[in-house]
């Protein structure tokens, strides 16, 4: 037995309620007397009534007994690891859970075939509980629920007001992740700026986390850490600059093109075409900037005498250009479209041509949602993170020469916390605070975007 | 022109004057036109560029070389215990005798040329005789040629990546294994022909018997755990949200907040699947289970959000007509409007999939990029997912790795190109208008 199975008992029993119940009512009605709802409502209500508590606390306590026993665990752990310098909890669960699941690497310390031969014993205990608690409520409750079908009983209301409730419950998901987000990012952050004063995080000009370790077996001044994010933030801006002077301008042009000059063949073909441009996975692009871009790059640069760097600025930020090409041109063909066709016709019957009344009368009625699609496309952009990882290195250059290999932030983040990393470390800390500078601007970057947007859409009502 | 306005024009200098000026204004008109046209030219070509990069590479990386020999299936040296038991063929000795019957055909003399010619077969050539003895036990004893996959840079060396012109010292591989290798075409004993591994074989650091299997198992299982947390969770907050919610200040909380979820970069979600859900639950890293969770978070709110616009698009006439006839609030969303809205959902949904199959960031953070040779059979196995396979084959130096993972792009894309298909054809297929 394990918990799969225990699942599909407690949806067999709900489903053994549901019978039941659903019998109950129908032989009430055959007895001729009216019912105050459909027969299966019984059913479902007293389905309801044994499934929802028995899988929340089958879910609670498959949750929390890892929890609780990874803290017990520590018990089994010699005094001498859990007090040595590189004492780390991740690892030592890790080696713990490992034999359990039996994958042995060579010989194993006594300590760990003990734990693990507790951890084995706990599962199992825990199972057991976990099975006659969810059970028992499946069975008790779900016969509570029984007990109420009679003939006067409103069982449709009943079953409505809870799933009513459940579907209120589910859209608190979206807070609680949110709110997920906001405190993981928030309380590692301010154990980094424990550790790091913030002033020398934000305006410090060496980023140079690689030495954590050296500096903690004590090899001295020279292999000091060093978390000033402002290269990073500098090569992010660099990136997005290059991005930009990419999309913008193929952007807008084919908003305008495909809005104003072309016919509906042409739009029917195009407007998909660019699209795909936005469908394409990033790790594509990624793999396209670092293989086939950035050579080629790099030959013509050395063609005209130019020493670009394999892993540039210039590739990674030509390639995020291309991707971010639909972004603008989609909400610019929008906001253009959206302009009223009176405005045009005004323009034109004073002899204008389509030229004059683009930039004279569309582009400034249409600005304020072209801006606010640039700012989506920065936005989209900062927080772009394989094409980075893949084509513009991880050298914190503080560089605005777009020939030189450049990091960014998310790049940084990744590279951080990728594989097995401490976390008491100022190192792994140090991609906390790097996330909640990156949420603060891509939140502050959207909120102005909709703001922008918001107040452009007032004009014409 | 500004000059003009200021004294009176007869109407023929007027005219003259508007004439000359419109053949400029529409050279203009002309220049812009030319701008858009050149525009849209150049990100359609990039997209082409960017489709045949790929596809020139990936397309071969489909084919691979393979050498084909005649081996004795030795009983005795094969299945030492003699009961046929994969531990018994494990221990047997299947590469020394693949060995001896490539040295048959090309024969080195002295150990200098022997060590050259184990180079040119895949390392994996026993396992695939232990396989064809486990599956066929009858072939034991037999002398049956068999085709192996060679080794990747062999691989490279026939489709001309290793050039024979580059000095000996720099070359991956020596003048001898050359020469072996001239002497096996000579023979015809090798052959190109479709991959047994691409679309097979699990992760591998042998680039020639690498393929995407195990990846893409892990990817189903990813998105399958994603759609069950997303579809259901996303589709009641659309209808709560749309339906049932009071407007109030929590119901406005609610809706910034999804807008703002939305905007996210998937890198925080990736960050908040370590703290919360590694950090503090203790869930085990890699496994698709977890990858899920963080899948659906990024994906509820293209799902809410298509969802929503798809619920607020049944018309009004339909609730009122289910209204009528006494039908409750909830059996009306049950009954009428989410069979209608149906549509819409998935549409947004299968984008919304589409999405989180083409994500890698977030799922680098929780520990998917782990090396794993073996193919989850459950969403609690550790595995790996399609991108992060491709970006971790990116890294590798081996050139014949280039190809497999353009081969690998392939299938993404394929698949990708599917989906979107799909929700094309749904919208068009079962859309309604009222």
């Amino acid at each position: 037995m394990n918990e799969y199975t225990l699942l599909i008992l407690l949806l067999l029993i709900s489903l053994l309620w549901f019978y039941f119940g659903n019998k109950t009512a129908l032989s009430l009605k055959n007895k001729q007397l009216k019912l105050n709802s459909l027969p299966h409502y019984y059913g479902i209500y007293v389905a309801l009534y044994s499934i929802i508590p028995s899988l929340f606390s089958y879910l609670l306590i498959l949750v929390f007994d890892g929890i609780l026993f990874s803290n017990l665990i520590m018990e089994f752990v010699p005094k001498e690891i859990l007090n040595s310098p590189d004492f780390n909890k991740i690892i030592v669960l890790a080696q713990i859970d490992n034999a359990v699941r039996g994958i042995y690497f060579g010989e194993q310390p006594d300590w760990v075939t003990i734990a693990s031969n507790q951890m084995i014993e706990w599962n199992n205990q825990s199972l057991i509980v976990n099975f006659f608690c969810s059970i028992s409520l499946a069975l008790g409750i779900g016969y509570l629920g029984f007990k109420n079908i009679h003939q006067e009983f409103r069982s449709r209301n009943s079953v409505e007001k809870i799933i009513i409730s459940l579907l209120g419950l589910s859209s608190i998901i979206a807070i609680l992740t949110t709110i997920g987000i906001v405190f993981s990012v928030i309380f590692e952050s301010l154990r980094f700026f424990a550790i790091i004063p913030a002033s020398e995080f934000l305006f410090g000009l060496t980023w140079n986390p690689q030495f954590e370790g050296a500096e903690r077996a004590g090899s001295g001044q020279e292999g000091l850490a060093s978390y000033g994010s402002v290269p990073l933030f500098v090569g992010t801006f660099l990136i997005s600059l290059i991005a930009l002077c990419v999309s913008v301008p193929i952007g807008l042009f084919s908003a305008v093109y495909l809005s104003e000059y072309a016919n509906k063949k042409e739009r029917s073909i195009f407007k998909p075409l660019l699209e795909i441009l936005a469908g394409i996975p990033t790790v594509v692009y990624g793999f396209f900037a670092a293989l086939t871009v950035a050579p080629l790059m790099r030959n013509g640069g050395s063609l005209i005498g130019l020493d670009v760097a394999s892993e540039s600025a210039l590739a990674a930020g030509f390639v995020m250009g291309i991707m971010i090409i639909p972004f603008i041109s989609s909400l610019s063909d929008d906001v253009i479209n959206a302009v009223p066709q009176s405005l045009r016709d005004a323009g034109y019957g004073l002899g204008s041509t389509k030229n004059e009344v683009i930039t004279n009368v569309i582009i400034p009625a249409a600005l304020p949602g072209i801006i606010a699609s640039i700012i989506l496309a920065v936005s989209r952009a900062i927080g772009e993170t394989m094409i980075v990882v893949m084509a513009a290195g991880l050298a914190a250059n503080l560089s605005f020469n777009p020939l030189d290999a450049v990091t960014t932030v998310t790049a940084q983040i990744v590279t951080i916390l990728v594989g097995d990393q401490e976390f008491e470390s100022a190192k792994t800390l140090s991609a906390f605070a790097l996330a909640l500078t990156l949420i603060v601007i891509t939140l502050i970057l959207n909120f102005y975007a909709l703001h922008v947007v918001k107040k452009y859409r007032e004009q014409y009502e | 022109m500004n000059k003009n306005n200021s004294k009176m024009l007869t109407a023929d200098e007027a005219s003259k004057i508007v004439a000359s000026s419109v053949i400029r204004r529409r050279k203009k008109d002309a220049r812009l036109k030319t701008y858009g046209r050149i525009a849209i030219g150049l990100a359609v070509s990039f997209l082409i560029f960017l489709f045949v990069s790929i596809f020139s590479k990936g397309i071969p990386g489909f084919f691979q070389y393979y050498v084909t020999l005649d081996v004795y299936l030795d009983r005795d040296r094969l299945d030492p215990k003699g009961d046929l038991s994969p531990e018994s063929l494990y221990n047997g000795d299947a590469r020394s005798i693949v060995l001896e019957s490539l040295y048959k055909v090309i024969n080195p003399k002295g150990r200098k040329e022997k060590k050259a010619a184990k180079k040119i077969i895949s390392s994996n050539a026993d396992v695939r005789i232990s396989k064809m003895v486990l599956d066929n036990s009858k072939i034991l004893g037999k002398t049956i040629s068999i085709t192996f996959a060679v080794d990747d840079d062999i691989d490279s060396f026939l489709r001309g990546y290793i050039k024979r012109e580059t000095p000996s010292s720099e070359r991956r591989i020596n003048d001898t294994v050359i020469k072996f290798v001239d002497k096996l075409s000579a023979e015809n004993r090798i052959s190109y022909k479709f991959s047994d591994y691409i679309l097979t074989g699990s992760a591998s650091r042998s680039p020639e018997i690498a393929g995407i299997k195990g990846a893409f198992i892990g990817s189903m299982l990813t998105l399958a755990v994603c759609f069950i947390i997303a579809f259901p969770l996303g589709v009641a907050t659309a209808v709560y949200l749309e339906e049932f919610a009071p407007k109030n200040r929590i119901t406005e909380i609610i809706e910034v907040n999804i807008n703002n979820l939305a905007a996210v970069p998937s890198v925080v979600f990736g960050i908040l699947g370590l703290a919360i859900f590694i950090g503090v639950f203790g869930m085990p890293r890699s496994i698709p289970l977890l990858g899920g969770m963080v899948l659906a978070l990024m994906t509820l709110p293209t799902i809410i959000i298509s969802s929503r616009a798809a619920i607020r698009a049944v018309p009004p006439s339909i609730k009122d007509a289910a209204y009528g006839i006494g039908a409750s609030k909830l059996q009306t969303i049950f009954h009428h409007v989410l069979p209608l809205a149906m549509p819409g959902m998935l549409t947004g949904t299968i984008i919304g999939m589409a999405q989180a199959l083409g994500e890698t960031a977030p799922l680098l953070m929780i520990g998917m990029v782990a090396f794993i040779v073996d193919i989850p059979g459950g969403v609690t196995d550790p595995g790996t997912v399609l991108p992060v396979q491709i970006f971790m084959w990116a890294d590798f130096a081996e050139r014949m790795f280039i190809q497999k993972t353009s081969s690998a792009i392939i299938v993404l894309l394929v698949f990708l190109i599917f989906m979107n298909a799909a929700a094309v054809i749904l919208r068009k297929k079962l859309e309604r208008r009222w």
